[in-house]
């Protein structure tokens, strides 16, 4: 329910307010963003960002623009707000600056992609569309650059997904090709990493020295067959999703582009190459005008018609779902009203009981009415919407564990000892190899850890304890502590192959041992449990505990079942977790007792 | 008969009854350190003669500090040798010397000096030619020494030189003065420390004196042996009590280790999301894979994946099984709460439910001051029929106002498995800004159908961590100060009371 990762866009806030046909004031725009569910999270210029990452000293600062820079969190599932174009037209249409988003105009096919069989086992799909007679400036040509990395971080996956390629039409030859081959058959001068005419095997090593592209290679690397496409002279576009070819370069005065998406995910794809269409067709001599294109197999057979799918899906919502949903009693017509500025141009139908609402080609976020439901929320103002506490009766209660689990913890603390809060996860080797106990394949193990600290679920609230104590040994004597806790153990009755169990933990450190002290607060807490005497008693004979010191330990027995040990902790055990005095400790299962 | 009197004087004891009579005589003493000086008293021992005196109300004291010449380390080097300049002139003899031979025998560092003061002063000359040293005056005085010895009568441009060659210094001094106390008496009288058992049964406390409290401010009693209670689990026990007033029932979140299913694909989150990344989430390798999903109930999520349903029209893409059994520790408590919504749809009659839980969740996440790999998420639900929007701001405005958090407001966001969704701002007044302190949403309903819950039953909840209000509460910044095991246990037993608020 929280750390979700959004997208940050930057985009210059001058040009913002020339999109916007208007100058605001940062306030204004912050409560303008918070009402339509953006976030302006950091205002900075290009100067700042390198002084921050460079240093007051750098020399790039010379070039530095002190332009400010608006950068804002865009929720994870808006593709069509990832650049300033997407942004502004959102916004005017939010405003009622523009009536509604825009129709775009599909033109009828020329040119063809064919994709060969050979792809399928690497990056199966497809997807592209033409950009003709389009006027970049040098603000609207670096957003057509951003977005594209925008779009292979985010729904691309780092290019795994959906990766983009595009391309300066006037400079190849159509019909275009999509195949596989093997690395040593392509060849091609690459638009970086090198010079020359290399060939897939070749680029590979070159591109390892590319910080940015290198973290992108192990996608194909190991692949027998590498995706590329060609065009009709049989010159490489591109080597998906890797880089493209200096034949086909693009630059800021390119007029006429070719724009192809492969991917693993068709859906995503489509996604990909809407929303590359909707945001710059905006530029073309006839704004939001695309050329189409099939793509087909080697044989001719379309597998997609009429590239990119621009037309506004048509779906429903119910009137009466949304008024229940958000409490309002709003006229359908105002609710049309509130739809429109979300950019969903709706209407309402015959009978009066829904919604037809057209969806562009650009809001994949729209799946269920639920999200309908939300954009009117949202143009109505949350804070707006009848707030009341619902008026479902239950019963409140707590979890039997946690009930029993706090009853001990106070119980603890009234007996003199200090609660401590350790982690879960630790390192195998405290968990075994500083306790002296043998591995016994109890633990769940994670495959991926950022650090040594976490490589397993403790099996035991002891290290949690211990490495409290080493980190407080400037504490004056005794020092005496607890923890209630769950540890982690497999479980193979267990749907998922393992459970928690409660313990408590307490240890007792002093200059010198004191097995009785400890046991004391044991007895204490059995009496506290209503466990009688002739039900508990401990046994020395049958503890081999290695982490404890032979003939001072003992298993903790309550109606013949071994619930825990006590005892003085083993020198070395000590010294492995650098503590420096006598310890003892003591540790249940408590589930028994709820 | 002046001169006899000081004798007298000098040789009185220091006792209480002397002390006492002096005050008697004189009506105070004014300074401390002056009377020792005039009666040959040491000053350590008379403060704690005093001190004892004031305990028992018989005199006043009053604390004074003075700034007060004093010689250095160097400064009564010069006293006990001479001055360096006295010390050159003394070795160059009458023969005369070279400047290397004075520095065997002085030491470089008192040549240098005294060397070039000689100079000045012109007691000796020094001929570069033949590089012999020789005394050029006689009869020379070492006034340094001198002046040194009478520190206290040194004018202030002397004074200023002798700080500069670091000779003298200015130090802060402490003397007290002392007037009768309340209680004022010539002889000190015995006073019983506290009243005890035998006392009481002898009746001697009618007779006795009692020793009289010693209140000062910043005085501490003896602090008692008693345990101490965890800041955070403090703060989860007052949350807890929220959720349970509010009549909410407690989910079992007691199993760390859960199904990629129940953490993910059961919310809808489509298994190309980017929070299932490796990155993001700690996953298993032993128990690598769950074994046991409801195969019916695990059928209708892979057809809402898939190709959607009761109106939604899915992610559309292929949903795999085996990416579903994949074993990780859940990475949210919602993970429970998908669980508890699913064993409530297969009970024969749907009965409205508010549940709640606070536990552990695991992010596989670099450390820094405000994030760990583990931290707890509180969270709360209510599901019930035709829950509206405003229901849900409704329970979070009753949960925060418990909390004694009263400004708040909704902005729109996007959580993959509600909608609408809304993130939570609070108004802190400390840090004179507003503060996402949660989120919320209304499950989707592509998360509930597949469960078989009835139509139109709707499912609110909300969630926030339990560290970063108790971060904001008891004003840590760096959250390693409030978990795992480098906490200061020394806080831990000085911390307040959690009282609702995010005050202290």
């Amino acid at each position: 329910f929280f750390f979700l990762i959004m997208p940050v866009v930057s985009v210059k806030r001058d040009l913002l307010h020339e999109a916007l046909g208007e100058v605001y004031d940062q306030a204004a725009f912050e409560d303008l963003c918070f009402d339509f569910g953006i976030e302006l999270d950091d205002v900075t210029s290009e100067k700042e960002e390198i002084e921050k990452e460079l240093g007051e000293g750098s020399e790039k600062l010379k070039d530095a623009s002190d332009e400010v820079i608006y950068k804002i969190d865009i929720p994870a599932n808006r593709y069509d707000l990832l650049c300033l174009e997407g942004i502004a037209k959102a916004m005017r249409v939010f405003l009622q600056k523009d009536p509604k988003p825009p129709v775009f105009k599909v033109l009828p096919k020329k040119i063809s992609m064919t994709v060969e069989k050979s792809v399928e086992s690497i990056r199966p799909h497809v997807v592209c569309a033409i950009l003709r007679n389009v006027t970049f400036t040098q603000a609207s040509y670096r957003s057509f650059i951003d977005l594209q990395d925008k779009f292979h971080q985010n729904i691309g996956r780092n290019r795994t997904l959906v990766s983009i390629g595009t391309h300066d039409l006037d400079n190849i030859e159509p019909p275009f090709f999509y195949r596989a081959l093997p690395p040593s058959e392509i060849k091609f001068v690459p638009l970086r990493g090198s010079d020359n005419e290399v060939d897939g095997n070749q680029l590979m090593v070159e591109l390892e020295k590319d910080l940015q592209l290198k973290r992108y290679l192990h996608i194909i690397k190991d692949s027998p067959v590498y995706p590329v496409i060609y065009d009709n002279r049989g010159k490489v576009l591109s080597l998906p999703p890797i880089i493209n070819g200096k034949y086909s370069k693009m630059s800021k005065d390119t007029k006429n582009i070719l724009i192809e998406v492969t991917a693993t995910d068709l859906t995503k794809a489509h996604i990909v190459l809407n929303n590359m269409c909707a945001m710059f067709s905006g530029y073309c001599s006839e704004p939001y005008t695309i050329e189409a294109m099939d793509v087909i197999t080697e044989s001719g057979e379309i597998v997609h018609e009429n590239l990119p799918r621009m037309e506004y899906r048509s779906t429903t919502a119910s009137l009466k779902y949304i008024r229940s949903l958000l409490d309002l009693k709003l006229p359908s017509n105002e609710v049309v009203d509130l739809l429109n500025k979300m950019m969903l141009p709706s209407s309402v139908s015959a009978d009066g009981e829904s919604l037809e609402v057209l969806v562009p080609p650009t809001r994949s976020d729209i799946l269920h009415e639920c999200d309908i439901a939300e954009d009117v929320a949202i143009a109505y103002g949350y804070n707006n919407l009848n707030i009341v506490t619902p008026n479902t009766v239950t019963s409140g209660g707590q979890h039997p564990v946690n009930m029993l689990s706090d009853l001990l913890r106070s119980e603890m603390a009234f007996a003199g000892y200090t609660e401590i809060l350790s982690f879960a996860l630790c390192a195998r080797n405290e968990n075994y190899d500083f306790l002296r106990r043998k591995e016994d394949n109890l633990c769940v193990t994670i495959s991926n850890p950022k650090t040594f600290e976490f490589q397993i679920g403790r099996t035991t609230l002891l290290v949690g304890l211990l490495k409290t104590l080493a980190c407080n040994k400037q504490l004056p004597l005794p020092i005496k502590l607890y923890e209630i806790a769950d540890v982690i153990l497999k479980d193979s009755e267990s749907d998922v192959g393992a459970v928690n169990q409660r313990r408590l933990a307490m240890l007792f450190s002093d200059v010198q041992a004191s097995f009785e002290k400890l046991q004391g607060v044991l007895d204490l807490i059995m009496l506290k449990l209503g466990v009688s005497d002739e039900r508990y008693y401990l046994d020395g004979n049958s503890c081999n505990d290695e982490a404890l010191f032979p003939g001072m330990r003992a298993n903790v027995m309550v109606d013949e079942k071994n619930i825990g040990c006590i005892g003085i902790l083993h020198p070395e055990v000590i010294t492995n977790f650098n503590i420096g005095h006598a310890v003892t400790v003591c540790e249940l299962n408590i589930e028994r007792f709820v | 008969l002046y001169l006899l009197q000081q004798c007298q004087e000098n040789t009185m004891e220091l006792t209480p009854e002397n002390i006492l009579g002096y005050i008697n005589e004189n009506n105070e003493v004014s300074n401390s350190r002056d009377l020792c000086t005039k009666m040959n008293w040491d000053h350590e021992k008379l403060f704690g003669i005093c001190m004892s005196l004031v305990s028992k109300e018989m005199i006043v004291d009053k604390m004074h500090s003075d700034q007060i010449r004093s010689l250095t380390a160097e400064g009564r080097k010069v006293l006990e040798n001479g001055s360096p300049e006295f010390l050159v002139y003394q070795g160059v003899g009458t023969e005369g010397t070279s400047k290397a031979d004075l520095e065997k025998s002085l030491g470089k560092g008192v040549v240098n000096i005294g060397f070039s003061y000689c100079m000045k002063n012109k007691w000796i000359r020094f001929d570069k030619g033949t590089g012999l040293v020789t005394r050029s005056a006689d009869n020379v005085h070492d006034t340094v020494s001198e002046e040194l010895q009478n520190l206290e009568n040194l004018d202030n441009s002397k004074l200023n030189l002798y700080k500069k060659r670091k000779m003298v210094e200015m130090v802060k001094q402490t003397h007290f003065s002392l007037t009768k106390g309340p209680k004022f008496a010539l002889e000190v009288k015995t006073y019983e420390a506290t009243l005890t058992a035998d006392m009481i049964a002898s009746g001697s406390w009618k007779e006795l004196d009692f020793k009289p409290l010693n209140l000062s401010k910043g005085v501490k009693g003896l602090p008692p042996n008693g345990g101490h209670l965890h800041t955070l689990l403090k703060c989860r026990t007052m949350m807890k009590e929220i959720f349970l007033e509010m009549g909410f029932q407690e989910m079992p979140t007691n199993n760390y280790v859960e199904s990629s299913f129940w953490n993910f694909d059961a919310l809808f989150q489509p298994q190309q999301h980017p929070a299932r990344d490796a990155h993001d989430t700690f996953f298993l390798s032993d128990p690598a894979t769950a074994k046991d999903l409801p195969a019916d109930y695990l059928k209708r999520v892979k057809e809402m994946h898939e190709n959607g349903g009761s109106g939604s029209i899915g992610w559309r893409y292929n949903w795999s099984e085996d990416e579903a059994r994949k074993n990780l520790l859940r990475t949210h408590t919602t993970a429970v709460s998908a669980r508890m919504l699913y064993q409530l749809a297969q009970e024969k009659e749907f009965t409205p439910k508010k549940y709640f839980s606070i536990d552990k969740v695991f992010r596989n996440e670099t450390l820094d001051p405000t994030h760990l790999a583990e931290f707890n998420q509180i969270e709360g639900l209510v599901a019930d029929y035709n829950l509206t929007l405003g229901n849900l701001m409704g329970v979070i405005r009753e949960f925060f106002s418990k909390l004694g958090l009263t400004n708040i407001k909704f902005k729109p966001a996007y959580n993959p498995y509600t909608e609408p969704s809304m993130e939570i701002f609070s108004y802190h007044e400390g840090h004179g800004k507003w503060l996402e302190i949660g989120n919320s949403g209304v499950f989707r309903p592509e998360m509930l159908t597949p469960m078989n819950l009835p139509e139109g039953v709707r499912v609110i909840a909300w969630g926030l961590s339990l560290e970063r209000p108790t971060m904001i509460k008891y004003k840590y910044s760096n959250i390693r100060d409030l978990v795992g095991h480098k906490v200061d246990i020394d806080g831990v037993q000085k911390n307040t009371i959690c009282r609702r608020g995010l005050g202290n």
